[in-house]
Order: structure tokens, then sequence, then C-alpha cells
């Protein structure tokens, strides 16, 4: 019999709200965070839009020296990971730290260091260039420095498949906590990439909406006049543990991880493959893994970018999926409101679905207006329902080809 | 001196203002600076009197009075 995985801990840093009940009762509410960019001038930009953090204030989770030395990315990271592990009310006396391990996944680490320390370069020379640029920038330091923090001893890492990565992450501490290796795992993302030139990176790609007018509808996934997506900041962590470790210590159980499946499309560096073959592969080993059929599935959190490729390919996945099934599949997505947060987004997505399987209750796609005929699904337009979820599944697929699925079931002794 | 050398020493590790700082006080021992720290520190000295701090005289630096002594040394 396999060890049982179980989410006891939540911790969530997200353009609609800090903290498990800030941003639960954004998503029930269908509240945007998407608004005009305001941590730099963007005037110059064909996109000017973005699902900013609001009002984080690191000194409030990391003393002032070690936040100094942080990117913004680790600062959301380190943040969440406290959040979480409050939540989960793990007394770090009473565990073994050797068996307390840590993925965090970034999409593209700390690029604001980068730029800031590359005009120093440029302007001062390399004299002048800080010995914190490297340390600050490099992506797994988002895992290093929460378990720094939170002295987590146990196996280590961090993921980087591109807007795919927390979901991998989540995934890989899932089978590290499967097969033994640990008990308890800090799992999640961190992505804090709304600076000129991550900005201009994705604006040049033409894979931004350019909907400044009307933030609140520009991410519109599923409707026939979206844009392209909208970029989101911030991090997801859960406390990922051992089912008998968490029911020793009477631990509130969010939900279990019953599966996780990953696949390559191995076909281009953007665009998804023919008929999203790939994610339906992803799809169908994490519905295995669980041990479950397709038709058992209720709930979809949909990768859902809003971009005119993605979101007619993950349709097409999902329907090869399912069959018949997928007209009844309920299928949201989160960026609807948050925008997409990249590397953190399967994280802050894995959260949603937790919070809806244990409370009873699937957000909506908000934002949308005339659903595309070619992504002819049960999308939930505008408006979330009251629903008794057992098994609901969570995609993200990320350039490179990379796509990854999470296996989630209600909480059933 | 003294002055603005303590203030960017304590804004560059993070620390109160209220900390106590002598010239006998120790960057490494006392404050807790590491390596990457020091370089940093250096650094901003640097930038704010406008000066170059070679590693090799950086490295003799046995406290805060050494650092001020040389830094006056270079702006007299």
């Amino acid at each position: 019999m396999k060890r049982r995985v179980v989410v006891t801990g939540i911790g969530v840093v997200s353009p609609i709200g800090i903290g498990k009940e800030n941003y639960w009762n954004a998503l029930r509410a269908g509240t945007c965070g998407i608004d005009t960019i305001t941590r730099f001038d963007a005037t110059e930009f064909t996109t000017q839009i973005a699902g900013e953090v609001k009002d984080f204030e690191p000194a409030d989770y990391i003393n002032k020296k070690e936040a100094k030395r942080m990117d913004r990315f680790t600062q959301f990271a380190v943040a969440a990971a406290g959040m979480a592990l409050e939540d989960s009310k793990i007394d770090l006396e009473k565990i073994t730290p050797e068996r307390f391990g840590t993925i965090i996944g970034s999409g593209v680490g700390g690029i604001e260091t980068l730029e800031t320390q590359h005009s120093k370069l440029e302007e001062k020379g390399p004299s002048k260039v800080s010995p914190f640029l490297i340390p600050m920038m490099i992506l797994n330091m988002a895992t290093g420095h929460v378990s720094m923090a939170y002295n987590a001893k146990g196996p280590n890492s961090s993921v980087c498949t591109a807007c795919a990565s927390s979901t991998n992450a989540i995934g890989d501490a899932f089978k590290v906590i499967q097969r033994g290796d640990a008990d308890l795992m800090f799992a999640g993302g961190a992505e804090a990439s709304i600076t000129p030139l991550g900005m201009a990176g994705f604006c040049t790609m033409k894979a931004l909406s350019t909907r400044n007018d009307d933030p609140k509808t520009a991410s519109r996934p599923f409707d026939v006049d979206r844009d392209g997506f909208v970029m989101g900041e911030g991090s997801g962590v859960l406390i990922l543990e051992e089912l008998e470790h968490a029911l020793a210590r009477n631990a509130t159980i969010y939900g279990e991880i019953a599966g996780f499946g990953s696949s390559a499309d191995a076909y281009h560096i953007t665009s998804p493959a023919p008929n999203g073959e790939g994610a339906t592969r992803s799809m169908r080993m994490a519905i295995n893994d669980a041990g479950i059929q397709a038709e058992e599935v209720q709930y979809i959190n949909a990768h859902g970018t809003s971009t005119p490729y993605n979101d007619k390919f993950e349709t097409m996945a999902i329907k090869t999926l399912m069959g018949d099934a997928a007209k009844n599949v309920m299928v949201s997505s989160t960026k609807s409101m948050t925008g997409h947060l990249l590397g953190s987004s399967g994280a802050v997505e894995a959260i949603a679905v937790m919070l809806a399987l244990k409370e009873g209750f699937v957000h909506g796609t908000m934002g949308m207006h005339n659903q595309d005929p070619e992504c002819d699904l049960n999308v939930l337009p505008n408006k979330g329902v009251e629903a008794d979820v057992k098994y609901a599944l969570s995609n993200s697929l990320g350039f490179g080809g990379h796509n990854a699925t999470l296996c989630f079931k209600k909480f059933e002794k | 001196m003294f002055d603005k050398v303590k203030e960017i020493i304590l804004e560059q590790l993070g620390l109160d203002e209220d900390t106590v700082v002598t010239p006998e006080t120790s960057l490494m021992n006392d404050l807790k600076a590491d390596s990457l720290d020091a370089v940093e520190i250096i650094m901003a000295f640097e930038d704010e009197f406008d000066i170059e701090i070679p590693d090799s005289e950086a490295e003799n630096f046995k406290n805060i009075g050494d650092i001020v002594a040389y830094i006056e040394s270079k702006t007299a």
C-alpha cells in the first residue's frame, strides 16, 4: 500500500490577496487583481497592465537583513511558507528536521536583481556589481531560503519548467513523501517578473493581452475575444504531509494529493502540440496514478491562460481525455482573477482546488463575455458554484512543452 | 565621518539605529557581517565617499575605527 499524502497547511501571496482567508474570499467573490502597472513606468510598453501583489511588506515576515539579501520572488516564497507553516500548526520542536523537505519552483527567478545589477555593470563597471547578485538571482534560492528560515533539512531542490514549475514542484514533493524519503514537505512556487525586462520580453513575444483600457476583463480565458495572458506575481506554498503523520498530531486536512502526471510535447518552444496531445497524456498519467477513471473527475482547474492557443488546445485535450464526460466536468481558470503567475501559478491554483474541495465551492472564470465555440466546456462563466467535489485536476502547461497535472481528492479516512 | 560610516553599516546590515557601534566594534565579530556583507559595505563606502578601497587595504581593517581612519586619509 502506498503512503498517502495530504495537504495540511496553505500560504499564499497573490494579486487578489495575501493569506489564505483574503485569497479565498477574493476567489469566492470573483475579485480581479489586475490593474495598471505601478511598479515601474510602463507607458512605453504595449502592455501596461498586470496582476501586482499589493501591500506586501517583507518586514512582516522576514528580518530586515535577510530580506535585503532576497529578490522579491524569494521574499514572496519565504512569506508564503511561513504562513503555510503557521496554518499547519506544526511545532518545529516536535518534528524531525531531516524528514521535512522543500521544493519550490520558479519560472524566471530573480530577474529584478539581474536587471538592477546589469545596469550597475553598464554604468559603473564590474567592480560595482553587488556580491549578492548571484545568491539573489538564482532561482533555487527560494527553496534555499525557505529551508534556512524554517530549518527544513530534508530533501531539497527546485524546479524550473516555466509555467508548469510549481505543479511539477508539488508533484515531485508528493512523490518524495509517497516513496518514504520525507514526512513533510514545503511545496510550491514563487515568481516576481513584473519588471521592465520581464514585461518587455513577453510583450515582444505578443503573448500578453494589450487590453490596457479594461484591465479587469483583460484576462478572459475561453472567451472568443481573448488576446493574451496577463502577467501576475506572487507565491503559493503548501505543506504536504504523510497521512499517518498528520493524523498523529491531529492536523487539519484540506485534501489529499491522489496522483501526479507530467509529459513533454516535444514539439515547439512556445506553441502547444496539435490537439493538446501532450496535456492529454499528462492528465491521463495523473488519473492513472490516482487509480481512477476520467469520468470520476468533477472539476478541472485549467491552465486557462487567456491566450488564443492555450485555451483552444487545452479544451481539445480535456475532450480527448474525457470523451462525453467533458460536457459535464466543471472547468475554471484562476488566472481570470490573478493573472498568470508563471512558475507560481500551479501552486496558487492548487490552493484554490484544495479550498474548493474543503469548502464545497468552485470559483468561476471571470471576465468572460462571449464563450469561444472552440472552448465549449462548462467553464462557469463569471460565477462560481457550490459543489461537493470528490476528484479534481489542476493543469499547468509551460513554454518548452512541459505539461504537469495534479489529481486531488477530497479527504476521507 | 564616524557617524556617516556607522549609518552606512547599519543600513547595509539592516540593523536598528540604536545598535551600539564604537571605533572598536568589529564588523564581522560584533555585527555578524559575513564576507559578502563586507564586500557590499566597502562598495557603499566607495560610492558615498567617491574613493577606491583596494581589497589589499580592506583586508587590514580590524574594526570601525580602522575604516574611519582609512577613509579620512583618502578624503582629506
